[in-house]
């Protein structure tokens, strides 16, 4: 019988190469597969190009990875926060690269590279700093920026539920990047609270379709 | 004379009409949803990905997984819907929220807006969802004090701080005076019970 759960979370993030970029999904905690970044710590992968909302938080989670000096560059739209610390002192000390993406943007750019679009312009940050060296274009009287799809080689992802097909619901506000991260990666990986069993999640409420997941692990 | 932030969000609220969309931005914004009539059925956006945002959780209601822009507890109203980021965003950039509420360093007198950056150079860049919000309501209005704890005027003809957006706001509250700003340049929409000419005092700007 197919499955994609696998047994534990060291076979969910086996074979994540050094210098992956990784789609990490989450908005502050809220969503962020917490666990499935601590097993990729344990992994050992490094050199990482981490996509995320945000750049850790307090000592867990994408904070982890930095402390241990595992990601070269974070693609984020927000940092700085109460709790960035380890982000905050890694950065200050030029150990780690930023490149801050608006954050409807970074969705959409994301959103982009599963859908197979290869950029888009958006009215976002038109005549800011973050447009400075991007292509703009005036398209009916008002400026657009061009922006480019991001694809990981990785996703992980934190949803509520899942099945062995891969179908995934999220709960509450923990969405967030979960659903465009699961498709646009080579593999993703989900870690759910729940494995349900096939026909028990409501088809008309399946928020990610199995097909974009490749492993899924109870965590 | 002058209303105070509690007084100025309560104005705000006031100005908000029956049934809007709104999206109140973290900071001092964030106080208008205290003075919203609940009869005039205003939906709360958090760009996180929820319509239809309660007040703040306490208790037994806080929830790891229903949180606001600020990353705070909230709560759900009946009718409420999640969505994700991609969703959230596109419902702003598309024009569909009524009005956004946002704090500010600056607005200028055609509506640029800064308020994601002070332009120190040791400050760690950060935006959030700051841009998207700046050109994604049908009206951004700005709450903010007039003047800086300096004294100087944070109504300005010119942005010095790094733009948010461009030509994005449409009205600037401030405890001293409402404004309209905008290719018209600034009007005084409500003087709050100050003159013009303290209020030109305050801004140095030409105000009518």
């Amino acid at each position: 019988m197919r499955t994609k759960i696998v047994s534990g979370l060291a076979a969910a993030v086996d074979g994540i190469a050094d210098g992956s970029t990784v789609l990490i999904g989450g908005f502050g905690l809220a969503g962020q597969p917490l666990s499935l970044i601590d097993a990729l710590l344990e992994q050992g992968a490094s050199g990482l190009v981490v996509v995320s909302n945000n750049a850790g938080n307090a000592d867990f989670g994408i904070a982890r990875l930095l402390a241990a000096g595992r990601v070269r560059t974070v693609i984020c739209s927000f940092p700085r926060q109460s709790d960035s610390y380890v982000f905050d002192e890694l950065y200050r000390a030029g150990k780690v690269e930023l490149e801050v993406v608006p954050q409807g943007t970074l969705a959409e750019r994301i959103r982009a590279g599963g859908a197979g679009i290869g950029g888009f312009f958006t009215p976002t940050g038109y005549g800011t700093l973050l447009a400075e060296g991007k292509e703009t274009r005036e398209i009916d009287g008002r400026g657009y920026v061009f922006e480019k799809p991001i694809r990981g080689d990785v996703a992980l992802i934190g949803a509520y539920r899942g099945d062995r097909l891969g179908n995934l619901v999220y709960r509450k506000t923990s969405r967030n990047f979960n659903p465009m991260m699961a498709t646009a990666a080579t593999l993703t990986i989900a870690s759910v609270r729940e494995i349900a069993e096939v026909g028990e999640l409501d088809p008309e409420a399946v928020v990610t379709p199995g097909i974009h997941v490749d492993r899924v692990v109870a965590a | 004379m002058s209303l105070d932030r509690d007084a100025l969000a309560a104005r705000i609220a006031d100005d908000i009409p029956y049934g809007a969309y709104v999206n109140l931005g973290i900071g001092a914004p964030t106080l208008v949803a205290d003075h919203l009539d609940p009869a005039r059925e205003v939906t709360l956006h958090t760009e996180n990905g929820l319509l239809g945002m309660g007040p703040a959780a306490t208790g037994d209601d806080i929830d790891d997984d229903l949180i606001n822009a600020g990353k705070q507890p909230v709560t759900e109203h009946p009718g409420a819907a999640y969505f994700s980021q991609a969703d959230s965003f596109a419902m702003m950039r598309g024009g569909h929220l009524d009005i956004c509420v946002l704090g500010a360093y600056q607005v200028s007198v055609r509506g640029d807006l800064a308020n994601w950056h002070t332009g120190a150079a040791d400050a760690i860049p950060a935006v959030g969802g700051a841009m998207d919000l700046a050109i994604g309501a049908k009206s951004v209005w700005v709450m903010m004090d007039l003047t800086t704890k300096d004294g100087a005027s944070k109504l300005v003809e010119s942005c010095s701080y790094p733009l948010t957006g461009v030509a994005c706001v449409s009205r600037v509250y401030t405890g001293r005076a409402v404004f309209e700003v905008g290719a018209g340049g600034v009007r005084v929409l409500d003087t709050l019970g100050s003159t013009l000419d303290e209020l030109r005092a305050l801004t140095g700007l030409e105000l009518s």
